[in-house]
């Protein structure tokens, strides 16, 4: 059995109180939430050192302005102990960042709830933020899966955190308006809440949130179905990404794409005149410019088996292509090949830099 | 068609065994197909997946990496990670259903001369039997 701390507001000023208490008994030095930028309502993620500023927290926001791993690859290894608010996903986006040495948990308090997933960015931009918000957590208290949400959230499994310090239990949670629940996961977690409230055994409801899981299974299941490409390999392939325009906002806004440059941005693939007329000799016409494909599958063979299914990436695509759902599709498959859960356990080496003498023996004939 | 299929498959062999192994083919003068090209890599793990890709999606219409057996690397470990990333872009290929028959791995080595000509004759079969590389004439590539 876990630790629990109950407190009797709602969640989201809960997490924003707990912030403000860590911050003013200088647990922590500074904290990373997601607040509101300006009166127009839109959001940002902020690192915020005075208590004052968290008047504007929105810590739980079901939105996601960009993935805040990379933001906290750029503020550790930090002397400073902070404490960070996100989502499910973005912490395992860090765990796997953290495994190519672009960042440490070290003096991190993580908190991150069991997750709703989040509304689109657009959508978000667009529309009515009060009625979004208001139907989105009516079906999360519900246990429902909310329409408004990502398709890859809606597929997603791994909604309860995996390594947080800090549960802060929102999924299924009926009074979540004037009670909040935290799981205290760790020795750090207990000692940092010491003095916040009254802590009791206690964990997430078990049953509830297998209720949920099974829904998002079956949502995965329709995902991955609806997007088996219409026609067979190439063809299908030229179905999907042939809209895209190359601007590489997936892999800009990509928490596990870190390289500073891309080895499809540098020029080690370009190709001079001669080649392209040789091209042209052989196929009587080229599309321009090229490597459209060549720069989504190479990308999948660099990092699919990391992929958090996060969906920043369909999120950004100005040419509305599902690049998140066939990630995440494709991801499944290259990192099941080694019984690999990206973002699960920090200790955990990335497929690609160990081996076993005794796999694989079916190749190499 | 009309005209006959002459395959074209690019072959990354390691310095230390299936080169060699190629070499000793030439020199025992072992028979294998003209379609085979080769090119010379140090170490089987040079071989970044996206090397494959480039070539397959550049109209080879089979693609072969050469390494040392398991063990036998001459940078110790290099083949093993190969052979991981070698599993990973046939599990891409399978999910996106494109031909991943036309990927191969085969561990060469160097006294190996007439494995490396049977395995280029079999590959070479294969490739022939299922035709071009639908690459080679796609436009939007
Ligand atoms: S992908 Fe999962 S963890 Fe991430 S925001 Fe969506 S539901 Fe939450
Ligand atoms: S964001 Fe969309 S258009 Fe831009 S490179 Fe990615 S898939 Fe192509
Ligand atoms: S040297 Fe031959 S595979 Fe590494």
């Amino acid at each position: 059995m876990s630790k629990m701390l109950t407190t009797d507001h709602g969640a989201d000023k809960s997490v924003v109180d707990l912030l403000r208490f860590l911050l003013d008994t200088e647990k922590v030095s500074g904290v990373l939430t997601l607040r509101k930028t300006n009166t127009s309502g839109s959001l940002d993620y902020g690192l915020l050192t005075r208590s004052q500023e968290l008047d504007r927290a929105v810590p739980l926001m079901p939105v996601m302005p960009a993935n805040a791993a990379q933001s906290l690859s750029l503020i550790t290894p930090t002397q400073k102990p902070i404490a960070v608010v996100v989502k499910p996903c973005e912490l395992r986006g860090f765990v796997e960042r953290i495994k190519r040495e672009q960042g440490s948990l070290d003096n991190v308090l993580t908190l991150s709830p069991t997750c709703g997933g989040v509304i689109p960015l657009d959508t978000y931009i667009k529309k009515s933020k009060d009625n979004l918000t208001k139907d989105y957590y009516k079906q999360v208290k519900a246990g429902e899966i909310p329409e408004s949400i990502r398709p890859t959230c809606k597929a997603c499994e791994y909604f309860v955190p995996m390594t947080a310090d800090i549960t802060v239990s929102v999924v299924g949670e009926q009074n979540l308006d004037s009670k909040c629940r935290f799981i205290l996961n760790s020795d750090k977690a207990v000692s940092m809440t010491e003095g916040f409230g009254s802590v009791e055994n206690g964990d997430l409801d078990a049953k509830i949130l297998d209720d949920h899981l099974k829904k998002r299974e079956k949502e995965k299941k329709a995902l991955f179905e609806s997007i088996k490409f219409k026609q067979d390999g190439l063809d299908g392939m030229i179905d999907v990404f042939g809209k895209c325009i190359g601007c590489h906002g997936c892999s800009r806004v990509c928490p596990i794409c870190y390289c500073l440059l891309c080895d499809f941005e540098s020029r080690n693939f370009d190709q001079n005149v001669s080649l392209f007329e040789k091209e042209l000799e052989q196929k009587g016409a080229l599309r321009l410019p090229p490597d459209t494909l060549f720069f989504h599958l190479g990308r999948m063979s660099h990092m699919s088996f990391s992929c958090v299914g996060c969906g920043q990436c369909t999120d950004v695509c100005p040419a509305d292509i599902p690049v998140a759902s066939v990630f995440k599709k494709i991801g499944e498959n290259t990192a099941a090949l080694f019984d690999y859960v990206p973002g699960k356990d920090v200790n955990e080496d990335i497929p690609v830099l160990v081996f076993k003498e005794e796999e694989f023996k079916e190749l190499g004939e | 068609m009309g005209k006959t299929f002459n395959p074209k498959i690019t072959a990354f062999l390691c310095k230390w065994c299936s080169y060699t192994g190629a070499d000793l083919a030439g020199t025992s003068r072992l028979q294998y197909p003209t379609a085979i090209i080769p090119i010379k890599v140090m170490c089987s793990s040079r071989v970044d997946p996206v090397f494959l890709i480039r070539a397959f999606l550049k109209g080879a219409d089979g693609v072969l990496i050469g390494g040392c057996h398991p063990g036998d690397c001459h940078y110790e470990s290099g083949n093993y990670h190969t052979r991981r990333r070698f599993a990973i872009l046939q599990s891409i290929f399978d999910s996106l259903n494109l031909e991943k028959d036309r990927l191969r791995l085969s561990w060469i080595s160097a006294s190996e001369g007439p494995k490396f000509a049977r395995v280029c004759n079999e590959f070479t079969d294969k490739i022939q039997k299922m035709g071009p590389n639908p690459t080679r004439k796609n436009m939007f590539i």
